[in-house]
């Protein structure tokens, strides 16, 4: 395998882990705009441990996704009192505050980012992504997951049913987190480096939104939203190199990505896999 | 005197994000929508001003004086906002009768910030560009303090167009009609205010005020680049929430104060910590009093 493909491939397998953090609340109701916040508390964490502590690969990305979860935990408890729009900004908020402090710790390499001598090569990160997927899977198939959907559909009638609305979601958020700071702490190992500027403002907008492109009803939506954003810019890039007339579209691909997201959201506003899809091709 | 002149300079940046910050603040009011397109058409604006002002042999350059390469700029940004009408908040209203039921127009309006950003890439490339207008360097000195004349002139712009727009919401028969909006849209429509005329409107409004401020910017800080407007959105939004989403006035308040927060962090604490003052300043005020200082209760409800 190429060094190429290799390098997407893995890339491909962190956005999915990336994705599922911020599917499992859009599942339960609740838009995540800090993606970059728990994805870099998870890559500065593991990254300081291997590096500072000498700790294995296969420690540290537990323990990173541990501390993401914590933090996600206690921040959610603030952030689930604002509603709407408002809990939009406030984890944009959030995660800028994070990129602001990580900053501001000179430990931590600072403005300059930090840089890693252990490497996740592309079998850790692809066994970890795929037991990423497989615990949401199973996590949506439990009594939890069937509360995260009722509260996602209609938060009233859930509350009638007696499900534990915030406990559902503060967990949601939490296990969100969890996995975002798993796919910082592949992120780090997989580049070798991290800073602030890995997870800029845009980054938490693309999550998000391929995230919702893929759609929120089934496991399989951040799949699909992370396949289309990782390949669908490299198809183009490749079919730009092939044929020089459509050389243009090397330096559009993101236009295309954003009118597909228009797209999408006027013809399929559910993302583009949804539960019926997915029973369709069950039966089938 | 020092910190003085920080205080005045912090006036005239947050003069600026009051622009953005009462666009944004109006379309939430009136359509319940977080647009975050209105930075993305700040930069536009200001990219289409260099663009045509100066001759480098880029797409574009005829090097035009600089008024009318402003106002071509504000037209584009306008026009740019009508398509992110017709594509995000008039579509959804249509198909699904409540645009703002799911979090779908917030959701394209994201596409269209990356759509715009990369058009702009394509065109002209990622560097950051020198804006040189005739009057940018001149100086007032105020008893010792120096006070740019593009900014004293945006400071001044900003009231007088709010103003003007706090009049015309609360005066005229189209601004009651935004307010029946506002309230209600299936009311409005039963009253007989034709809401697909009326909410155009809104976004003509809030494109060209983007588009001004980002003009005044370009003129300001004599640069601009495909992501200027990243920054800008950041600290408008967090005016916007400071002021009360909806509220005009506490937008203009707000932005002004994000703006002397802004200048002044850096100028006590250096130029990393910026971004800790304004975003917790933010998360503190969404969590403990989420209406903002002097908004309404009822506006960011929806579902998301």
């Amino acid at each position: 395998m190429s060094g190429y493909v290799s390098g997407i491939l893995a890339q491909l397998a962190i956005n999915i882990v990336i994705a599922y953090s911020v599917f499992l609340p859009a599942a339960a109701g609740l838009l995540n705009l800090g993606a970059a916040g728990f994805v870099l508390i998870g890559g500065y964490v593991a990254g300081a441990l291997t590096l500072k502590a000498g700790v294995p690969l296969f420690v540290a990305i537990p323990l990173a996704g541990l501390a993401a979860g914590l933090v996600a935990f206690l921040v959610s408890f603030p952030i689930l009192r604002t509603r709407g729009v408002y809990m939009v900004l406030a984890t944009f908020a959030f995660a800028e505050i994070v990129g602001g402090v990580l900053i501001n710790i000179p430990a931590l390499g600072g403005a300059a980012g930090l840089s890693v001598t252990a490497y996740a090569g592309l079998p850790v990160v692809f066994s970890v992504t795929v037991l990423v997927v497989a615990f949401v899977s199973w996590l949506l198939a439990t009594r939890f997951g069937l509360a995260m959907r009722a509260v996602h559909d209609d938060e009233n009638v859930a509350l009638l049913f007696g499900v534990n609305l915030r406990l559902t979601q503060v967990f949601a958020f939490t296990i969100g987190g969890a996995l975002g700071g798993i796919g910082g702490a592949l992120l780090v190992h997989q580049f070798n480096f991290i800073d602030v500027q890995t997870t800029g403002v845009m980054f938490s907008i693309f999550v998000l939104l391929y995230v919702l492109m893929g759609g929120t009803q089934t496991a399989w939506g951040p799949v699909a939203g992370a396949l289309f954003f990782t390949l669908a810019p490299e198809g183009l890039r490749r079919a730009a190199d092939l044929a020089p007339a459509l050389k243009f579209l090397e330096s559009s691909r993101y236009i295309v990505f954003g009118v597909a997201v228009v797209l999408v959201m006027m013809w399929r506003p559910e993302g583009l896999v949804t539960r019926t899809l997915v029973d369709r091709i069950r039966r089938a | 005197m020092q910190t003085l002149q920080q205080i005045v300079n912090g006036l005239m940046l947050g003069a600026i994000l009051s622009f953005v910050a009462v666009a944004f603040t109006l379309t939430i009011g009136m359509l319940n929508f977080l647009n975050f397109t209105i930075p993305a058409l700040f930069m536009v604006a200001g990219m289409t001003l260099w663009a045509l002002a100066s001759s480098g042999g880029h797409m574009f350059g005829f090097g035009m004086h600089w008024l009318p390469a402003a106002l071509l700029g504000i037209t584009v940004a306008v026009a740019g906002s009508l398509v992110v009408e017709r594509f995000t908040y008039r579509f959804m209203k249509a198909k699904y009768g409540d645009a703002t039921e799911h979090a779908l127009p917030l959701v394209s309006s994201l596409g269209f910030v990356i759509v715009f950003e990369h058009l702009v890439i394509t065109l002209w490339g990622t560097e950051p560009q020198r804006v040189t207008l005739p009057f940018a360097e001149t100086d007032l000195r105020v008893a010792g303090l120096v006070v740019g004349v593009p900014q004293l002139v945006s400071l001044a712009l900003a009231f007088v167009l709010v103003a003007l727009l706090s009049a015309l919401l609360s005066r005229t028969r189209l601004g009651r009609a935004l307010r029946a909006i506002a309230e209600n849209p299936d009311a409005a429509t039963l009253m007989g205010i034709e809401v697909n005329r009326i909410v155009p409107v809104v976004f003509l409004i809030t494109g060209a005020l983007s588009a001004i401020a980002g003009i005044l910017y370009a003129a300001s800080y004599r640069t601009v680049s495909p992501f200027v407007g990243d920054a800008v959105a950041a600290d408008a939004i967090a005016g916007m929430v400071l002021g009360g989403l909806g509220n005009v006035w506490g937008a203009i308040v707000g932005g002004l104060f994000v703006g002397m927060v802004k200048v002044l962090a850096i100028s006590w604490f250096g130029a990393e910590i910026e971004k800790i003052p304004v975003w917790g300043l933010l998360l503190a005020i969404l969590v403990f009093r989420p209406t903002g200082l002097f908004g309404h209760s009822k506006i960011g409800k929806g579902k998301f």
